[in-house]
């Protein structure tokens, strides 16, 4: 196997130690622990009070534009990247091209700041 | 690794073991150290008591009782719970912590793994954590959990990008997202000519540096960024249902996550395990680069916690400005300066 792929199967690895560490100190810990249920544990903790309605009430998620102006700006990321690695070659063709990138973009971030899309409310 | 380390020959397999060995102690050595240190000690010296002093010599077996308490306790999952969910969080977090660690070079060969983009591996696999998050908040069936888990992915998704973006700048003075390559960077880099110190990319990229720590405290949900889980108004947010062991492995999970995102600062921002005045290939790395590069994680820790400690919990609406309005925008300026910079000089 070339050195390339072991190096993703030692990411494999290290995610099968990761369920197995968990894995083994749960385990340890069922073996230790006392189990005394009853019904009054196992309902869920609101301060005290007893429960009311249902649990995964409907609640407001404000951000679902933020949520897709993360995705505009990790997506401008992705292509950052590359360009950085290799500013040394395309010297100022290189850097103009990206410094008219990054300004769009940046319009775009100014435009819906503008819009007030940018205010939790 | 590579193949022969310290003249010893290893065969694959040895290597894969040996790496797995390390790759616990890589987790959780950093966390119990960051927890005692700063958590029990530094926290207790800023609040002008003295924390644990009964287990052990200044109570530096506080953290082993701490785990011997959780191992006794019961395991606690609401009747309402979504049961398969609720008992995978804690895997998906902890899964994120330890594939975080593997990209974290500790001498010339002493390194988990070697690919190109390693910086970028390090910055996808760390977002793992927000699943685990969001199905620790959903799967408990507790409003608490639902606001704070919802809070969570919120705040991640805003400090993502800081992160990501902060990083840039030291990619462009690297010219490589190879972590070795950066380490290496920095330790043949000059200043103006003189290179005696090498070139620690803090020097040029300070804005970067302090963008990212910013960043990384939000990505920890640590105080002043702890809206997820403000005990004041959700209980402990996405965490209120957890109890014993499976509670320990978040707790685990987001001290190692410090550790290792305090080495990755000190790896891109301060020279990782080389130290000025050697040759970056000598052989000696391979014995000091391990603890250089903890004093130094130790040292970049040191800032995060004392943030922790010392600022109020920002409103929710401040920590999205804060990132959309500032931090977004200074990390593009910081770009286009870097980029300028490098191809002027």
């Amino acid at each position: 196997m070339s050195d390339y792929l072991r190096n993703w199967l030692t990411l494999v690895v290290f995610g099968g130690v990761a369920v197995l560490l968990v894995g083994t100190f749960l385990g340890l810990g069922s073996l230790l622990r006392p189990s005394r249920q009853t019904t009054q544990k196992m309902v869920a903790y609101e301060s005290g009070v007893d429960p009311q309605g249902d649990m995964w009430s409907q609640s407001n998620i404000r951000y679902y534009v933020f949520a897709l102006m993360f995705v505009l700006f990790d997506v401008e990321a992705v292509f950052i990247f590359p360009w950085a690695t290799r500013l040394e070659v395309y010297d100022v063709f290189g850097l103009v091209e990206m410094a008219i990138f990054i300004f769009i973009l940046a319009l775009g971030l100014f435009y819906a700041w503008r819009k007030g899309l940018l205010r939790w409310i | 690794m590579s193949s022969t380390i310290l003249a010893i020959e290893l065969a694959y397999w040895q290597q894969t073991g040996l790496r797995a060995l390390l790759g616990i102690v890589a987790v959780l050595l950093p966390a119990g150290t960051l927890v005692y240190l700063f958590l029990f000690k530094m926290m207790s010296f800023m609040q002008s008591r003295l924390g644990p002093m009964e287990a052990g010599p200044y109570g530096s077996l506080q953290l082993l009782a701490e785990v011997g308490k959780f191992l006794q306790k019961e395991d606690l999952i609401p009747a309402a719970a979504d049961r398969v969910v609720f008992k995978l969080a804690p895997f998906v977090v902890l899964i994120s912590t330890f594939l975080l660690v593997l990209v974290i070079p500790a001498g010339p060969d002493l390194w988990f793994i070697d690919i190109d983009t390693g910086i970028f591996l390090a910055l996808a696999v760390s977002s793992i954590s927000v699943i685990g998050i969001l199905m620790a908040g959903w799967a408990s069936a507790n409003k608490y959990s639902l606001i704070g888990g919802l809070r969570a992915a919120g705040q991640l998704v805003a400090y993502e990008l800081p992160l990501v973006l902060a990083v840039m700048g030291v990619v462009i003075q690297a010219g490589t997202l190879n972590v070795q390559g950066i380490v290496m960077a920095q330790a043949s880099g000059e200043i103006f000519g003189w290179g005696g110190i090498g070139n620690p990319f803090i020097l040029t990229q300070f804005v970067g540096f302090a963008i990212f720590l910013v960043a990384v405290q939000a990505e920890l949900t640590q105080p002043p960024f702890d809206m997820p889980v403000a005990e004041s108004e959700l209980v402990t947010g996405y965490l209120t249902e957890y109890s014993g062991l499976r509670f320990l492995m978040f707790f685990i999970g987001e001290f190692a996550t410090a550790g290792i995102f305090s080495a990755l600062a000190a790896t891109m921002f301060l020279g990782g395990w080389y130290v000025p005045g050697l040759d970056p290939t000598d052989n000696l790395f391979n014995v000091i680069g391990p603890l250089v590069l903890i004093g130094k994680m130790v040292l970049v820790a040191f800032l995060i916690f004392w943030f922790r400690f010392t600022y109020p919990r920002f409103r929710e609406d401040q920590l999205q400005q804060l990132a959309w309005k500032f931090l977004i925008p200074l990390s593009l300026v910081n770009i286009v300066a870097t980029g300028v910079l490098k191809v002027v000089f």
